[in-house]
């Protein structure tokens, strides 16, 4: 176990270690990146004096390392639009980003399960066609046009919804809806498959032949373990969603991170952007590393394996 | 075993008209619906009826003909420029489909080339693009291409690149996985024993054996990459204005939405979502088709 934990740690340090290359290469490979660290219209002796403070003239092994140093220290940066530290930005939106994410996470599972547990109970039949459909249409339209509709619909035509900004929870209700769209499908697929491979075990078999009705059969038996592979997609989906929203959080302005990294992109302000991604990525490296971790703890078999 | 578990179960039922449509043989609509968005980005400047870039400031905001106040000049009404909808929905289809196009084998060539030469080669070198990959799909696709657009800048050439780098991730991972199985069948074999250079063995043994893999991975993509497009632009880093670009029409369309001017943010999203539909149908048709161990996937 401790090794297997050892082994998982040394991953996640590496995949933190080549996401921090990617993103310090991508950005000195694509141009100078003083033109990315100064403000727009910047004169030519500003540009000199960026080189020097930051030292974009050393070699880029030392650049890298004071990079990572600075990085090491929580240090994303000063944003030019706000004068505030990066980080301080980042940590104040992350709130509302989760608040969203979570009403956002509750709304796909609530439509993601059942309609997969009626699928694969009638697998062919007209659930699962239209769970298809549903499923089809959920990967298929982009969210922000969904939350365009929405607005169309329930802000301008019925007026009952509030189309932007947060504060109650009326201003949850669409963001969330379109935010969750996607990830119910993706919840529905995963239920329906996850189920139509329990019901096919042994152990249900069993409870059938024991004569147990349908209903407790499925509610019983095979909820209960076809809901784990699901659960741990979500665990992941969550982080996933807390970054994907950028495209929700500006069509409903809401104040979360995704609405940070769109003003960054909008007002040039570069170290938002770059705070945000790295932050993005390190979330996903280290829940990955503790959903790993955490399956070793449940299940044996996939720490003996390696 | 599951669906014969279920026939012991339940009565059978006949399969629903949605199913066997599904299900069907050939997905004859979706494909129809992508070949006629083909034939209007190849045929942009002979079906237009306005230009798409040049509108008229006396004629902005016509609703679309149907509605009052709209006349069949403007048979989908006009923009906030007096653009006509109709003519960039048209030029638009064209941005949709060479960027999605483009994309997509770009990025193919780089995944399954990466993939081929890690699954095949092992050793240190898989290590290294397996780390690398694994990093890059760690990052969301959106936030790591917002990023490298941010960079970058907007032009649609940059978005072709930035795609391509966003998702040759996918193909490396599942184009790896077929060439470890791969490498150990006996034609494989054969040709180490016959005296093959690795990269003959790879390039003519390999390669002809993953590309169905690699189609079907490119029309699945097709969707994604067409989507990921027209966020790009509607968050104004993708496509530059004044291109009629459907994303960029429908971040226009976001500015006037509360006035009640459905057709500019309505009519662009119905484009991109006909287009990714059909797109998505005919993968997993292909899918069925050419490659049934990815029925699994």
């Amino acid at each position: 176990m401790k090794q297997y934990v050892i082994r998982r740690v040394g991953y996640c340090l590496l995949s933190l270690f080549l996401l921090s290359v990617t993103i310090f290469f991508f950005v000195r490979v694509t141009g100078d990146p003083a033109t990315l660290l100064v403000e727009p219209g910047a004169s030519e002796a500003d540009i000199a004096a960026i080189h020097q403070q930051f030292g974009l003239d050393r070699p880029l092994l030392v650049q890298y390392g004071i990079f990572m140093a600075s990085l090491a220290h929580g240090d994303l940066g000063q944003s030019f639009y706000y004068r505030t530290p990066v980080m301080e930005l980042y940590l104040s939106r992350l709130p509302n980003s989760l608040y969203l994410a979570a009403v956002a996470m509750t709304l796909s599972l609530l439509i993601g399960i059942p309609s997969g547990i009626l699928a694969s109970v009638r697998v062919g039949g007209f659930w699962d066609s239209a769970g298809k459909t549903f499923t089809l249409l959920g990967l298929s339209l982009p969210s922000f046009w969904v939350g365009l509709v929405l607005i169309l619909v329930f802000s301008v035509y019925l007026g009952w919804l509030p189309s932007s900004g947060a504060g109650t929870p009326l201003h949850l209700i669409m963001p969330a809806f379109a935010l969750g769209w996607y990830f119910a499908a993706a919840h529905m697929r995963l239920t329906r498959s996850s189920m139509l491979e329990v019901l096919g075990s042994e152990y249900v078999k069993l409870a059938r032949l024991k004569g147990l009705p349908q209903s407790l059969v499925i509610a019983k038996h095979a909820f209960k373990n076809a809901l784990i592979p699901v659960l741990t997609l979500a665990g992941i989906n969550l982080v996933i969603m807390v970054n994907v929203a950028v495209v929700v959080e500006v069509v409903f302005a809401w104040p979360g991170i995704g609405r940070l990294l769109y003003e960054g992109i909008t007002f040039r302000d570069f170290p938002v952007v770059q705070g945000v991604v790295l932050m993005a990525g390190a979330m996903i490296v280290v829940v990955n590393l503790l959903i790993d971790i955490l399956y070793a703890v449940i299940d044996p078999r996939i720490r003996l394996e390696s | 075993m599951a669906i014969q578990t279920e026939v012991i179960a339940l009565p059978p039922r006949a399969p629903s008209r949605l199913a066997s449509f599904r299900l069907g043989d050939f997905p004859l609509i979706p494909a129809l619906i992508l070949v006629i968005v083909a034939l209007v980005a190849i045929f942009a400047n002979l079906l237009a009826p306005h230009n798409p870039e040049i509108g008229s400031l006396t004629a902005r905001f016509r609703p679309p003909v149907w509605q009052t106040g709209g006349s069949t000049k403007y048979l989908l009404g006009t923009d906030q420029l007096g653009r006509d909808v109709l003519s960039r929905l048209i030029f638009g289809a064209r941005v949709s489909m060479v960027v999605g196009f483009t994309a997509v084998i770009f990025a193919g060539a780089v995944g399954t080339t990466l993939g081929i030469i890690s699954g095949y080669l092992g050793g240190w070198v898989d290590q290294v693009i397996m780390r690398l990959t694994d990093t890059w799909l760690a990052l969301p696709a959106l936030t790591f291409a917002i990023f490298l657009a941010a960079i970058v800048g907007p032009s649609m050439w940059n978005i072709v690149i930035i795609l391509g780098l966003t998702y040759w991730t996918r193909y490396a991972r599942v184009i790896r996985g077929e060439v470890l199985s791969l490498k150990e069948r006996e034609f494989v074999r054969l040709a180490i024993v016959a005296g093959c250079s690795k990269w003959t063995i790879m390039w003519r043994h390999i390669l002809p054996n993953i590309i169905n893999s690699a189609i079907v991975l490119g029309t699945l993509m097709l969707g994604v990459v067409i989507i990921t497009e027209a966020t790009l632009s509607f968050l104004g880093i993708g496509v530059p204005p004044p291109e009629a670009a459907w994303g960029l029409m429908l971040s226009d369309g976001k500015q006037s939405l509360m006035v009640g001017r459905w057709w500019l943010s309505v009519l662009p999203g119905c484009c991109i979502m006909l287009m990714v539909l059909s797109a998505n149908l005919l993968g997993d048709w292909l899918r069925v088709k050419l490659d049934p161990q990815l029925r699994q996937l």
